[in-house]
C-alpha cells in the first residue's frame, strides 16, 4: 500500500479531532480552575492563529532541520528481526535527535509560541528528565529563563539529567508533596503557573493536560509519523502493517499514530508500563487497567482507587511513571482504532539488553517497552510483514538504573 | 429557595455579612469534623465550606495540600464526607453547607448517585474547583433538580464574557478569588478587590463572596465592607495543622480565630449602619 500524503481519503475517523472545546469524544476538555482559564484562552487564541501560518510552520521546520537534526533515520534492524524470526522490524530513530529523545520536537514548538507571545520565562514538569532537558535546551537556545519541576524521587533516580539541566542554566525545583513523581511535578508546575501567568509560559511535556495542550503537543510531535510515512514509501515502497510506541503520557506515541489514524490497514499498538505485572497495583497502565476520570485538566483513563483518589504508580522507567494518559489515546482505545498493551519491567530490561547487543543501539527504558512488545508481535507475523517501532529516546540516562539492577557499581 | 439564598437574605435584613469558614473534612481525623462544624456555627459561621480531600489538589497551596494528606491518611472518602454532613444536619437545619473539592471523586461515584446522596445528606451547594461552566453543561440540570447550588469561581483574570456566563449559570453565591495564585498565598489587597467587584456586580446578581489571602480578623472586617461574604480557609486549616495531634485544642483555636473574625465583621457593619 502507498499512502497519498496530500489527498484526504474517505475514513470513519475524524482526524480533525479535537472539537472546538478540546474534546476527543468524551475525553479531553478543559477541567481547570477559573484562575487558569484566561491563560489557556490566550494560548489557544495564539495557537489557532499560528497553527496554519506558513511563516510559523517554516520557522518550526527550520529549527527541526538545523537544530534538532531532522529527519531522524528510519532504520531496518536486521539482526533484531532475525532474532525474532518474523516481521521485519524498523526503528524510527528519535533517539538521534538533539538531546536524545522525541521531546525536543515539542519544546521547540512551544518555545516558538512563548517567543511569539512575548513570555520571557518558561516552566516545565519532568519525570525521567528528558522533557526537562529538552525544555532547558530550548530555553538556552531562545534566551528564556527556565524552571523545571521534578518529583524528589525522580531527582534521585535521574541525577545525570538534573545536572544536565543545571548546566543548561535551568533551575530544578524538587517537589516533595504527594507521591513525589511526575504527577506531583505537574501539580506544582500548574500552581506556579497560576501565580505567574503574566510573564510565564508553561511547556507541558506530554499530550495531556487542559485544551489546547493535547492538540498542540500532538501537532508538534506528528512530524514523527509524517516522516515515517514518507520514509516507508521511499525505503520499503509501502506502509508498515503495524506501528508500535510506548505510552506514558503518550506524546511520542500520538506523534507516530496521529498521521496513521485515517489508514485503518496500519495497526497501532501503544505499550504501557506493566511494572511488576498487571495483576497487582504496581504498574502504570491506565489504558489497560484504569477507568475514565478527570486529572490535570482533562478527562482520560486514570489509575485511581474506588473513591476517585489518584494512585501511586510503578515503573522501572521514570518517564512512564504517570497515572494518566493523553486524552486522544483514551479516545483511540474506546473507538478501537489503537490497541493498548503492556510490557513489564523485566520485559523492558530484557529488550534493552537485546537491542544493545544485537544492534549496538542503547534504547531508553521507556522505548525499551515498545521494543519488548514489538519483538513479541514480530514473532507472530509473517516475514513479509513490516513493523515500525518508535525508538523515542536513547538509554544513556538509564545506565545507572541498569547497572544497579545488574549489581554493578558504574 | 435554597438554604444558601435564605441565609444571604437573612443577613441582608440584619445588615451583616456572611462568614464562610473552610475546613477539610477528615482533618486531622474523621471524628473531629462534625464537632468542629458545630463549633464553627457557635463562633458565628453562616455557611460552611467542607473540603472533600483529593490526592492532587492542583489549585491549592501547601496548607490545604497537607490537610488533604492528613485526611486521606485515614482514608476519608466522598461517602464519608456525605455521612458527616448527614450527621451535622441531625441537629443543625439552618447553616448552609457547601462541598468544595475536585471533580474526580464525584466522577468516580457517578453524577446521579452523587447528587441524590448529597441532597439526601443535606448538602446545599457544590463548588468543584476543576469543573468550569463549559464542562458542567451536561450535568448542570442534575444538580439543579436535586436542589444543589453549583457555585463557581471568578478571578481577577476573568474576562467580561466569562463574568457574564457565570452571572447566568452560578447559583447560591459566586466565589471571587482575590489574588493570582493558589490558596494560602499572600495577603489580600482590598482596594483592588473592591474595583473588580464593582465591575463584576454589573453582571452577577448572586451574592459575591471573597476568598484567598484573608489571614486575620482585621482583614476579614475590611474585606467584608466590599462584598457579601468572607471565605477563610488556609488561616483556619493552619491552626488545625498546628494541633493535629490534639483535636480538642484544634477546635478551640479554629473557632477562636473564626469568632474574632465574626466580631470584627459585625463591629464594622454596626459602625457603618
Amino acid at each position: 500500500m502507498s499512502i497519498n500524503t496530500t489527498e484526504k481519503q474517505a475514513t470513519d475517523f475524524n482526524v480533525e479531532m479535537p472539537d472546538a472545546d478540546g474534546h476527543f469524544g468524551i475525553f479531553g476538555g478543559r477541567f481547570v480552575s477559573e484562575t487558569l482559564t484566561a491563560a489557556l484562552d490566550e494560548l489557544q487564541e495564539t495557537y489557532e492563529k499560528l497553527r496554519n501560518d506558513p511563516d510559523f510552520q517554516a520557522e518550526f521546520d527550520k529549527e527541526l532541520a538545523h537544530y534538532v537534526g531532522r529527519p531522524s533515520p528510519l532504520y531496518f534492524a536486521e539482526r533484531l528481526t532475525e532474532e525474532c524470526g518474523g516481521a521485519k522490524i524498523y526503528l524510527k530513530r528519535e533517539d538521534l535527535n538533539h538531546t536524545g529523545a522525541h521531546k525536543v520536537n515539542n519544546t521547540i514548538g512551544q518555545a516558538l509560541l512563548a517567543k511569539f507571545m512575548g513570555k520571557k520565562k518558561v516552566i516545565a514538569e519532568t519525570g525521567a528528565g528528558q522533557h526537562g532537558v529538552a525544555s532547558a535546551t530550548v530555553a538556552a537556545r531562545f534566551g528564556l529563563e527556565c524552571k523545571v519541576f521534578m518529583g524528589s524521587t525522580d531527582v534521585e533516580r535521574q541525577k545525570l539529567n538534573v545536572y544536565r539541566m543545571k548546566l543548561l542554566g535551568a533551575e530544578v525545583e524538587s517537589v516533595t508533596c504527594g507521591t513525589k513523581t511526575l504527577k506531583d511535578a505537574m501539580n506544582e508546575a500548574m500552581r506556579h503557573w497560576v501565580t505567574n501567568v503574566d510573564d510565564t509560559f508553561y511547556i507541558i511535556g506530554t499530550a495531556a493536560g487542559p485544551h489546547p495542550y493535547p492538540m498542540l503537543v500532538r501537532d508538534f510531535q506528528s512530524i514523527i509519523g509524517r516522516e515515517t510515512q514518507r520514509q516507508c514509501d521511499e525505503q520499503i515502497g509501502r506502509q508498515p502493517d503495524a506501528v508500535v510506541a510506548c505510552v506514558g503520557g503518550g506524546s511520542n506515541a500520538i506523534g507516530m499514530f496521529h498521521p496513521y489514524i485515517k489508514y485503518p490497514e496500519v495497526e497501532m499498538y501503544g505499550v504501557e508500563a506493566g511494572g511488576l505485572g498487571l495483576e497487582g497495583d504496581d504498574h502504570a497502565a491506565p489504558l489497560s487497567k484504569g477507568k475514565p476520570g478527570v486529572l490535570h485538566g482533562n478527562r482520560t483513563y486514570l489509575m485511581e482507587d474506588e473513591n476517585g483518589q489518584i494512585m501511586g504508580t510503578h515503573s522501572v522507567s521514570a518517564g512512564l511513571d504517570y497515572p494518566g494518559v493523553g486524552p486522544e489515546h483514551s479516545w483511540l482505545k474506546d473507538v478501537g482504532r489503537a490497541k493498548y498493551v503492556a510490557a513489564t519491567d523485566d520485559e523492558a530490561i530484557d529488550a534493552f539488553h537485546k537491542l544493545t547487543r544485537l544492534e549496538g543501539i542503547m534504547p531508553a527504558l521507556e522505548s525499551s517497552h515498545a521494543i519488548a512488545y514489538a519483538m513479541k508481535l514480530a514473532a507472530t507475523m509473517d516475514k513479509d510483514k513490516v513493523i515500525v517501532v518508535n525508538l523515542s529516546g536513547r538509554g544513556d540516562k538509564d545506565i545507572h538504573t541498569i547497572a544497579e539492577l545488574d549489581g554493578v557499581t558504574a | 429557595m435554597s438554604r444558601i439564598t435564605k441565609t444571604f437574605e437573612r443577613l441582608a435584613e440584619e445588615g451583616k455579612k456572611a462568614l464562610i469558614p473552610y475546613i477539610t473534612a477528615g482533618d486531622p481525623d474523621k471524628a473531629t469534623t462534625v464537632p468542629m462544624m458545630h463549633a464553627l456555627v457557635e463562633a458565628g459561621a453562616d455557611v460552611i465550606e467542607l473540603g472533600v480531600p483529593f490526592s492532587d489538589p492542583m489549585a491549592d497551596g501547601p496548607t490545604i495540600q497537607l490537610a488533604c494528606e492528613r485526611s486521606l491518611k485515614h482514608g476519608t472518602s466522598l461517602r464519608d464526607v456525605l455521612g458527616m454532613v448527614a450527621e451535622f444536619r441531625k441537629t443543625d437545619k439552618r447553616t448552609a453547607v457547601v462541598l468544595m473539592g475536585y471533580l474526580n471523586p464525584v466522577e468516580a461515584m457517578g453524577y446521579p448517585e452523587f447528587v441524590e446522596q448529597a441532597s439526601a445528606a443535606g448538602v446545599d451547594g457544590v463548588l468543584v474547583v476543576d469543573m468550569p461552566p463549559e464542562e458542567a453543561r451536561s450535568v448542570d440540570s442534575m444538580f439543579e433538580e436535586a436542589g444543589l447550588d453549583l457555585i463557581y469561581l471568578l478571578a481577577p483574570t476573568s474576562t467580561e464574557r466569562r463574568i457574564k456566563t457565570i452571572g447566568e449559570v452560578g447559583r447560591g453565591y459566586v466565589y471571587y478569588v482575590s489574588l493570582r495564585g493558589v490558596t494560602g498565598s499572600a495577603a489580600i489587597d482590598v482596594e483592588d478587590v473592591e474595583r473588580n467587584l464593582d465591575h463584576i456586580r454589573q453582571h452577577v446578581k448572586a451574592p459575591l463572596c471573597v476568598g484567598f489571602g484573608i489571614q486575620n480578623a482585621e482583614a476579614a472586617a475590611r474585606v467584608s465592607e466590599v462584598c457579601d461574604g468572607v471565605i477563610v480557609g488556609s488561616a483556619l486549616v493552619s491552626r488545625i495543622a498546628d494541633q493535629a495531634d490534639n483535636p480538642v485544642q484544634a477546635i478551640k483555636d479554629v473557632t477562636g480565630l473564626a469568632g474574632s473574625m465574626r466580631e470584627a465583621m459585625d463591629a464594622n457593619a454596626a459602625a457603618e449602619a
